[in-house]
């Protein structure tokens, strides 16, 4: 029970180094690399991404992302021939941070639309851990919006908060903000960090790598919503826990 | 001989094409070398010698079937934009095809459209950005105006070549705006688009199987 992903690159080193990387934030996620061309060459091959598209669907669909204009196409060509179309979806996103980002998202339980707005975030996402002007223009440049994520706190009302203390070494590196936005996926609530005056949306691992919080920082966590008391929970029994390091 | 084309037909005139740009290989990747990365012509060597041998094999018994079969092989053997955007192509002319048994001019210059159109989705290119659309839009245009004027399949799929060879010459002083090329920006000037020139290339080979019939 979880979405596949297909990562699609013209390179096979490019799709299987990340597939790695993904892999490792999300043990249970098929994670696909289907790069190259036909001959092993640079390029791309539509047999091989409509088998990893096979091999990566569990029954809950399917994410591909891309490198560069023909392996978009190429997606998108596999995905229209798919008997049922609407059980794969090409995403566009920067490929490294969507592939992390829908990684963890698939691996806390997110179906498939859910998958699929995890991965396009990492647009807009990539744009704030940059900080600065072209936050905008990442977000708008991937062709969707992103919520940044102070600007609704003045109608989400009252939050259920809690000063967390990182007791790990590295802080909010990959592999513990991974661990993070995996344990409060499943959650009904909005959940936000914040430090040194910046937040960022629990959902996204590049947006609390972003912080730059280390071991032994205070960040405060900020939840809305039906489970709100339980999101909070979870973050500081995962940092009491030292992020299982 | 006759002016409208039936599956066998096509089969003789689809060898002729993947000759033709066996022929032209070097001149595809001569021309990529310049602008792209040098294997444009490696790649539809590739994908048009699967053609031949794919169509080389029984069971296509209309013109949409072969050109479907075409389509799927091309997909599956041209790395690169060229596969997706030759195989969006060929799969569009077949389904605008439908079952017929025989194809006449009318529906060639409809099949030609329906490819430009499989194209320019795929690619999201437009006329102008230094690619095969720049071959291919002129050659749908006039392949309509030669059906229009009550062309059989030779005469328009001879307009259609001799407007996508005008189209392709149109590509060399563009900067190119889609796909490798336009990373070079400004230097992508001064240079043939490799896949407009093979468009040409494809729609002049079918011409001249066509008129030889």
């Amino acid at each position: 029970m979880t979405v596949g992903l297909v990562l699609v690159s013209h390179s096979a080193k490019i799709a299987e180094g990340l597939a790695e990387l993904a892999a490792q934030m999300a043990p249970d996620v098929p994670v696909l690399p289907a790069g190259g061309g036909p001959d092993g060459d640079l390029g791309t091959d539509y047999d091989a991404v409509a088998t990893a598209v096979d091999r990566a669907d569990r029954g809950d669909g399917v994410v591909l992302l891309y490198d560069l204009g023909s392996a978009q196409m190429t997606a998108e060509l596999v995905v229209e021939g798919l008997s049922a179309p609407r059980r794969a979806h090409v995403v566009e996103a920067p490929l490294v941070e969507g592939a992390v980002a829908a990684a963890v998202a698939a691996q806390g339980g997110a179906d498939l639309d859910g998958v699929v707005a995890a991965a396009a975030m990492a647009a807009g996402t990539a744009g704030e851990v940059a900080g600065g002007p072209d936050q905008e223009f990442a977000a708008g440049a991937a062709g969707m919006s992103t919520l940044p994520p102070s600007a609704g706190a003045a109608e989400r009302g009252p939050a259920v908060s809690a000063n967390v203390v990182l007791r790990n070494e590295v802080g909010l590196h990959a592999r513990p903000a991974a661990l993070l936005a995996r344990s409060i996926a499943d959650l009904d609530a909005e959940v936000v960090v914040e430090y040194a005056g910046t937040e960022a949306d629990a959902r996204s691992v590049l947006g609390l790598m972003g912080l730059n919080a280390r071991g032994g920082d205070t960040v405060v966590v900020r939840a809305w919503g039906a489970q709100a008391e339980e999101a909070v929970r979870r973050v500081r029994d995962l940092a009491d826990r030292h992020f299982d390091e | 001989m006759s002016v409208t084309c039936t599956a066998e037909d096509l089969v003789v005139a689809l060898r002729a094409v993947s000759a033709a740009v066996v022929d032209h290989g070097d001149e595809l990747t001569e021309l990529d070398r310049a602008i792209g990365d040098a294997d444009h012509g490696e790649n539809m060597r590739r994908g048009f010698l699967a053609v031949a041998a794919k169509v080389d094999s029984p069971g296509q018994t209309t013109p949409a079937a072969v050109l479907k079969a075409v389509g799927t092989t091309l997909i599956s053997t041209v790395g690169g934009a060229s596969g997706p955007l030759y195989g969006t192509a060929f799969l569009r002319a077949a389904t605008s095809l439908a079952d017929v048994s025989e194809v006449d001019g009318v529906a060639v210059a409809a099949a030609l459209r329906a490819a430009l159109g499989g194209v320019v989705a795929r690619g999201r290119a437009e006329v102008g950005d230094k690619t095969m659309v720049d071959a291919l839009a002129p050659a749908a245009d006039a392949a309509a105006t030669a059906a229009e004027g009550g062309g059989d399949v030779p005469a328009v799929l001879a307009a259609a070549a001799e407007a996508a060879e005008r189209g392709a010459e149109s590509t060399k002083p563009l900067v190119a705006r889609k796909g490798r090329a336009s990373y070079l920006g400004e230097r992508s000037a001064g240079h043939l688009d490799p896949g407009a020139r093979s468009t040409a290339l494809v729609l002049r080979a079918l011409a001249t199987a066509a008129g030889a019939r």
